[in-house]
């Protein structure tokens, strides 16, 4: 006797229905970008891109914080509110740091300096890489 | 705590920004090599440069 393996569990109707959510929802690749660093591109399937992605973005975000980097939270000046734009680019990356208290609170030398704009710019590079993750998704680019 | 030299922070930005700027603003992989390897030396060497102009207006 044969069974229809239509609707159930199985490796290829998970990978139709996977690939029938992408199809679905077109800001997917966008939204998992920014949360996670290169997770728009492994969702289209770009490995290599993506790993790129995550280990330079991940990387400037760690060395970031390993230099005593400050997190931007709750600012009032002009400034320190684009680089709080700029950190929360970062997405989950600045929500988890935030919430476990990684980062100073006041930079008091150079490198911590250096450490607080290499947040900023691994947040902005998030943002250039989920917005790249979109344009392949749209077929904007190949 | 790391502490690396002015001009190592420098390298480590380039090279992380390289790496993203390349892979997104091109579409074939030897463009995005070439582009990468392009921003990599034209932020290290803009750096150099306006190192040593800053050296001499301060002399």
């Amino acid at each position: 006797m044969r069974y229809s393996q239509k609707g159930m569990a199985t490796a290829p109707n998970k990978n139709a229905a996977e690939q029938d959510i992408l199809q679905r929802f077109v800001y997917l690749p966008l939204i998992a970008g920014w949360l996670v660093p290169g997770a728009g591109h492994f969702l289209l399937r770009k490995w290599g891109r993506g790993a790129l992605l995550a280990a330079s973005i991940l990387g400037m975000f760690t060395l970031g914080l390993l230099m005593q980097g400050k997190l931007y939270g709750g600012a009032s000046d002009i400034l320190d509110m684009l680089c709080q734009a700029g950190d929360l680019g970062n997405g989950l990356l600045y929500l988890v740091s935030r919430a476990l208290g990684l980062g100073a609170d006041q930079v008091q030398v150079t490198t911590a300096d250096y450490g607080t704009r290499f947040i900023v710019v691994a947040g902005l590079l998030n943002v250039i890489a989920a917005v790249d993750a979109h344009n392949l998704r749209t077929g904007r680019k190949s | 705590m790391l502490r690396p030299s002015h001009f190592a922070a420098v390298v480590l930005f380039a090279l992380f920004a390289s790496v993203v700027f390349g892979i997104t603003q091109r579409e074939t992989p030897r463009r995005m090599l070439r582009y990468g390897i392009y921003c990599f030396v034209l932020f290290v060497a803009s750096a150099v440069v306006l190192s040593w102009v800053m050296f001499l207006i301060a002399r």
